[in-house]
């Protein structure tokens, strides 16, 4: 049967599937942060998918490299962003963070 | 045939992760099953070629941002005797959101399937490491990404130093 092309986007798929289920369904927003990874990390497996059934053609590998780095940066923007709102309001329910600042 | 089970065993493994990652009441078990799932990720990355990007995987996303996110549920939960738990979604939204989620999973595959990518099947030429080539072309081809990617991190440590910082 061999492993093609398909089974790896399949699984990218599934992968992303899954943190679009957390990003919707989650209220905490460390959760949220969660399912965007890995989606991130769904996206990153097709490039490199794409990149090895192309005569492993490394303009994907360095796509990918740039995509894991702004992964860590926007975490680390975000968990600040995050540790502020938790300073204001005590807790970090996306559902009742919703008034902007006075 | 090894690469089978291979690919088999890492695609079950990040899975099975995800889906505590998505569906378990206690943060601390989502947090750990992230790991197993970008560990797994890591071994997708080895069996594709990508050698380099399997080791950057582990450090960056393991060492960084996972223990990162482990910080940031130890500081923003309420420790002192309370489990740490995330709220409860309706059963009608988490059925609502089940179905769309599964919609866009049924929608990716059939596109992904379905369609004649231009490829060449099996590589026709395996490389010792990726690293030299990888090396090479972030210093000529993509010059001006690296740069700027330099530049964004530079703006993103002060700007997140800055916003966390104590009033």
């Amino acid at each position: 049967m061999g492993v093609g092309l398909s089974n790896y986007i399949v699984l990218s798929a599934i992968l992303f599937g899954l943190g679009i289920f957390a990003i919707i369904t989650r209220k905490n927003a460390i959760l949220v942060l969660m399912g965007v990874e890995l989606i991130l990390n769904s996206a990153n497996i097709n490039f490199i998918a794409f990149a090895k059934f192309n005569k492993l053609n490394i303009d994907g590998h360095i796509a990918a490299i740039f995509v894991i780095m702004l992964a860590a940066i926007e975490v680390a923007v975000a968990l600040a962003i995050v540790l502020n709102i938790y300073q204001n309001y005590k807790h970090i329910n996306v559902d009742e963070i919703d008034s902007l600042k006075e | 045939m090894l690469e089978e089970i291979a690919f088999w065993f890492f695609a079950l493994m990040i899975i099975g992760s995800a889906l505590v990652v998505v569906s378990s009441r206690n943060m601390i078990y989502s947090v750990f099953a992230l790991l197993f799932t970008f560990f797994g990720v890591a071994g997708i990355y080895v069996l594709l070629y990508a050698d380099f990007l399997a080791v950057t995987q582990i450090m960056i996303y393991i060492g960084g941002i996972l223990v990162l996110l482990i910080f940031g549920v130890m500081l923003t939960s309420k420790i002192t005797g309370v489990d740490v738990k995330s709220g409860q979604t309706g059963k009608a939204q988490m059925f609502f959101a089940g179905l769309i989620s599964l919609f866009i999973i049924v929608l990716l595959i059939y596109i992904a399937v379905t369609t004649k990518w231009n490829t060449a099947e099996n590589p026709a030429y395996e490389v010792n490491s990726t690293i030299e080539i990888i090396g090479k072309l972030l210093l000529t081809n993509y010059l001006l990404a690296f740069e700027s990617a330099s530049v964004l991190l530079l703006v993103a440590i002060i700007g997140a130093a800055l916003i966390a910082r104590r009033k």
